[in-house]
């Protein structure tokens, strides 16, 4: 059946706090800390230095790494601080960020300029301005978008879908986005198309966003090629695997990707960011953010510079109300709590819930009584009930055989538990400790290389050696010979001149021997600097 | 700086409000009506037979959880609910020590011991029924006549003290008054000895399935009102606390061949309509089958443990030495429920695109 | 009568070639059990196990495998993987590492380190740098923890010191379970 999937669940929207509410600019905060890791694959090297003067909209991290994106900085101002940051991340550890103390002006950097008409510019250009902007899926999967947009030789996209679902409760920034600013998604969404290109899209919102509807309808209605689908409000409608049920009927195979199928999906604010991209040059650089929940003063929809504390959008919203149990960035369902009010926001960031104890789950975990609601919840049909035992007896290795690398964590399964149990945390716990298993495996597999290969070496040099002093010894008893039989030992003149040649024989030997081994040290610290770049990489990537 | 007081717990950070104790409420207040009726029809013996039954779950388990050191789980309800299960499953007249043996079974082996609610294999209730039917198959099967509340023999209070705590099966005056056999039971004995189902269940006997469907009819206390027990199963299906496929495969199951051989042979096999309002069926069915501790986590493994179900109700009820199967249908199908989750797996998204 | 004398003795004479065959054909050198366990330890020969080498664990493995008297733990460089394939060939339930303070790698004081090169000499897997006379530093991601660099450096300039967790190797912690509220 179009416009369904398998599964989900109907969490109460909230959406009402925010969703009347217009966008609206945050003031400049006092100062800003900008992440060099906002967005899937590599962690940015600060490309500024402490003291440095920035303008607005320049390139203060990148990474030579394909699957990374570039950070900017969000206004103008002076670094005055490059170090760790505490990050959005629920461990609360640090990040290295740049910090920026603005200077007010909000002054433009030189190098912003648009493409006047970017239907006449190459693909590839438009591919570049995308990169160089630093967008990310602004879904929350922060996956950098030129390489989506890049779809590798043979690869075909034949329909783009635009997520405009927006399921999870309480967030109302893409919709206030698709009805502010539906010219702009449009003609974002143009750009990509031209781009991709494709001759299909889909822009799929969830019915109780008629606003939203209305408004992407009407901007989309002179290109043919555009459709607005309005589909059931059901969680998790946006995610990208459900997006895609919904939409074609068809199932994202285990393992694929997209475009493997012929798909694209992009997110509403990913368009909006690539138009503000291409056309007016401007890379990501703020954000939309959604202060919602019954714990905060005033819920609105924020546009922020991105680095900006949480703590300046709460005060901007007239801060906590007494008694908020919990805070969140991003949604209910998927989002992360924090305790500590100096997280910055970053590109991955559409909502900051201030919520009150009667609104969030704080009950402890019963046992599992069995009851299957989170088989049917479950919107990938796994069966969370099992993984979740499994994974609290460390049965690691069923793991493949009940797909739980296909979990996306959506939260259905632990919303409707009526036993509490916190199933995607144990999911999460499990995912990572099958994670560090595998790392540990490979390095151990590497430690065993390096292993075998210095005991090689070892062998080899001590071989060479000897068979050297083998080689020195017979030279020295040639040359004693030749020189007994040569000269036989009448002028005590010629002894010295012997021994003369022999020590500086023996003096070129051991020159020898220590340039070699200095040559080979460096070589293999050369090497070992190499393999340590490739290793903190491949960790990296892991 | 962090602040203390927020709450730091894996997302999702909402939820749906419902709970394990609200899901046995659901259940125990589906079973009212039918509880109510079985008291009405059966006097005050059949209140004072529930009443111990479940205080001696409740007791049971208090006792066992403060000897583990674990918090009291009485919360949950779900030892009230196995109580009134058990009771509704015992005779009108069962004497107090068969139900607190029930009790004591049912919460202590047949949950407490394999660690308390979500970890025991078979249906707490349907065991301890299973246990007592072998322990004591004569008390288990001493059916008294209807004799409804209010009416010109109902039995008095001190009356029903004295059956039930004493085992005096009736004051002598109503002595002709007590014994009568289930339909099950009277098809079962009568067609074992050459009759034919006329005359098994017509003249004296006189079976009347619209009064047996209303619970005028004798036998275990919850194996009264059909109607009733079913109006309860439709309010958990609207509540959400079962799903229609257990039931539903499980009457189906039953009541399938029992159509068949009724049209094969109508002398001898009586028709579904008589399979559906007789014996536990609709109990077992809405009530015990669904439990779901004990029953498949999938739906297609729920299509698979009904139909089994109610095969082998069936299978009991014609073939077997016992003339009610329900509760060893739904015990056997019990300990084959791993397996049947092993194998229906749903497929996963992304499997077979 | 004699066929059957025939048959037997010429199926009996099968078997016997075909065993003595397999014996020779398929005959394993040495203990394969210890064979088996030396595969899993790393070979770095560091000795933090107490026994003189890998080999030599693997041997003390495998002649204890009936009575357990020789831990499965010892193994620092190996760590979690190696504890889990050495309960997996002898069948036994995997344990935590024995000295599990978290992970910790050599640290050379480059001040005081007088670049002797006697701990480049001991690192089994390469993860030190330096040349004679030069400070030395190890490159962390190399290192596993073995510590046998620590004992030949004659300024006592190397220290092993725990990892500091980043957001790229941290873990959800395991989640309490039903009865963590046990009797309050």
């Amino acid at each position: 059946m179009l416009g369904s999937f398998h599964g989900g669940v109907h969490p109460a929207g909230n959406k009402g706090l925010a969703a009347h509410c217009a966008i609206e600019a945050l003031p400049i905060p006092r100062r800003l800390y900008v992440p060099m890791h906002q967005h899937s694959g590599e962690p940015c090297d600060p490309c500024v230095v402490v003291g440095q003067k920035v303008y607005k909209g320049e390139t203060i991290g990148r990474s030579d790494a394909w699957v990374s994106a570039p950070v900017h900085a969000p206004t103008s101002g002076t670094v005055v601080a490059i170090e760790e940051h505490v990050a959005g991340h629920p461990s609360g550890l640090t990040m290295l960020s740049v910090i920026i103390e603005p200077d007010g002006q909000d002054q433009w950097a030189d190098s912003v300029r648009g493409i006047e008409n970017p239907l006449s510019a190459s693909p590839a250009e438009i591919q570049a301005r995308i990169r160089d902007a630093g967008i990310v899926g602004l879904g929350g999967a922060v996956y950098p978008s030129y390489i989506k947009m890049t779809p590798a030789k043979g690869k075909k996209v034949d329909l783009l879908l635009i997520n405009g679902a927006e399921c999870e409760p309480y967030l109302t920034s893409d919709e206030r986005m698709m009805e502010e600013r539906a010219r702009e998604i449009i003609a974002g969404i143009e750009i990509m198309m031209y781009t991709l290109p494709t001759q299909k899209c889909v822009i799929g919102i969830e019915d109780n966003k008629p606003g939203a509807i209305r408004a992407m309808t009407q901007a989309a209605g002179p290109f043919p090629g555009i459709r607005v689908q309005a589909m059931p409000t059901m969680y998790p409608q946006g995610a990208r695997q459900q997006l895609v049920e919904s939409v074609t009927g068809r199932q994202v195979p285990s393992g694929a990707r997209l475009v493997d199928i012929g798909l694209l999906v992009h997110n509403v604010s990913t368009a909006h960011a690539i138009y503000d991209a291409v056309v007016r040059g401007r890379p990501l650089i703020t954000r939309v953010v959604t202060v919602s929940g019954r714990g905060i003063g005033k819920p609105a929809n924020l546009e922020c510079f991105l680095g900006t504390p949480v703590r300046d959008l709460i005060e901007h919203c007239g801060g906590l109300r007494p008694g908020v149990r919990k805070v969140v960035l991003n949604g209910p369902m998927m989002g992360l709590a924090i305790d500590n009010m100096d997280v910055p926001v970053v590109k991955g960031v559409a909502g900051l819930l201030a919520l009150l104890p009667e609104e969030i789950v704080d009950k402890p975990e019963q046992p599992c009584i069995r009851c299957g609601r989170c088989v049917k919840a479950c919107p990938m049909s796994l069966v969370p009930s099992e993984m979740a035992w499994r994974a609290k007896v460390g049965q690691m290795e069923v793991m493949p055989e009940l797909h739980l690398r296909d979990c996306i964590e959506c939260g259905s399964c632990a919303f409707v538990c009526p036993a509490n149990i916190p199933l995607v945390h144990y999911f999460r716990y499990a995912k990572l400790v099958i994670q560090a298993e595998r790392r540990a495996q490979k390095r151990l597999d590497l430690d065993k290389a390096r292993i075998k290969a210095k005991t090689a070496r070892v062998e080899q040099e001590k071989a060479e050696k000897d068979r050297q002093k083998e080689a020195m010894k017979a030279a020295m008893l040639a040359r004693k010979k030749a020189a007994e039989s040569a000269a036989p030992p009448t002028g005590p003149a010629e002894v010295p001149s012997a021994e003369a040649t022999v020590s500086a024989d023996g003096t070129a030997v051991a020159t020898g021997d220590e340039a070699d081994s200095k040559a080979a040290r460096a070589a293999r610290a050369a090497q070992a600097a190499k393999a340590a770049r490739a290793a903190k990489a491949a960790a990296q990537e892991q | 700086m962090s602040q203390t007081n927020l709450l730091l717990s894996s997302s999702p950070h909402v939820h749906d409000g419902d709970s394990v104790a609200q899901v046995m409420k659901v259940v125990i207040w589906a079973l009212m009506p039918a509880t109510a009726m079985a008291v009405m029809i059966f006097g005050w013996p059949a209140l004072l037979v529930i009443l111990i039954t479940v205080a001696a779950c409740l007791v049971t388990e208090s006792l066992f959880l403060k000897l583990r050191n674990r918090p009291s789980a009485l919360g949950d309800h779900s030892a009230a609910l196995t109580g009134l299960l058990l009771a509704l499953t015992l005779p009108p007249h069962a004497p107090w020590w068969l139900c607190v043996a029930g009790g004591v079974f049912a919460v202590l082996v047949g949950k407490q011991v394999y660690g308390g609610l979500g970890y025991n294999m078979f249906n707490p209730a349907l065991i301890a029924r299973v246990f007592l039917l072998i322990s004591f198959p004569a008390q288990m099967t001493a059916w008294p006549a209807i004799n409804p509340l209010f009416s010109a023999q109902a039995y008095s209070l001190s009356d029903s003290v004295a059956i039930v705590m004493t085992g005096h099966q009736a004051p002598p005056e109503l002595v002709d008054a007590v014994s009568s056999a289930t339909p099950l039971g009277q098809y079962r004995t009568e067609t074992g000895q050459g009759k034919t189902l006329q005359e098994a269940l017509g003249g004296q006997y006189q079976f009347d399935a619209v009064k047996a469907a209303g619970g005028l009819i004798s036998g275990s206390l919850g194996e009264t009102s059909a109607l009733l027990l079913f109006l309860g199963g439709i309010y958990m299906l609207r509540k959400k606390v079962i799903t229609w496929h257990i039931p539903v495969t499980m009457l189906a199951g039953c009541l399938v061949p029992a159509a068949l051989f009724w049209l094969y042979d109508p002398t001898h096999y009586p028709d579904p309509i008589f399979h559906l309002v007789t014996g536990g069926l609709v109990i077992g069915a809405f009530y015990m089958a669904t439990d779901m501790v004990t029953s498949p986590i999938t739906i297609k493994g729920q299509i698979v443990f009904g139909l089994g179900c109610g095969l082998l109700t069936y299978l009991i009820r014609t073939w077997s030495g016992y003339p009610e199967g329900v509760s060893f249908a739904v015990v056997i199908m019990n300990a084959i429920v791993p397996l049947i989750d092993q194998y229906t797996r749903p497929t996963a998204y992304g499997q077979v695109a | 009568m004699i066929d059957a004398v025939l048959s037997m003795s010429g199926m009996a004479l099968a078997a016997g070639v075909g065993l003595g065959f397999a014996a020779k054909k398929f005959y394993v050198q040495g203990d394969p059990l210890a064979e088996k366990l030396v595969e899993v330890l790393p070979a770095s020969n560091c000795g933090n196990c107490g026994f003189p080498g890998c080999q030599a664990y693997a041997d003390a493995l495998a002649a204890s495998a009936a009575d357990g008297n020789v831990a499965i733990n010892l193994c620092t460089p190996g760590g979690a993987p190696t504890i889990k394939a050495i309960a997996e060939i002898l069948g036994v339930e995997p344990v935590a590492p024995v000295n599990d303070e978290g992970p910790r790698v050599a640290f050379i004081d480059e001040v005081r380190c007088i670049g002797c090169t006697a701990c480049i000499k001991a690192c089994p897997v390469d993860a030190i740098v330096g040349a004679n006379k030069q400070s030395h530093t190890v490159i962390a991601a190399w290192c596993t923890n073995c510590a046998a660099c620590v004992e030949p450096c004659p300024v006592d300039c190397i220290e092993m010191v725990p990892v500091t967790p980043t957001v790229y190797d941290w873990q959800w912690d395991k989640p309490a379970g039903p009865h963590a509220q046990a009797t309050h």
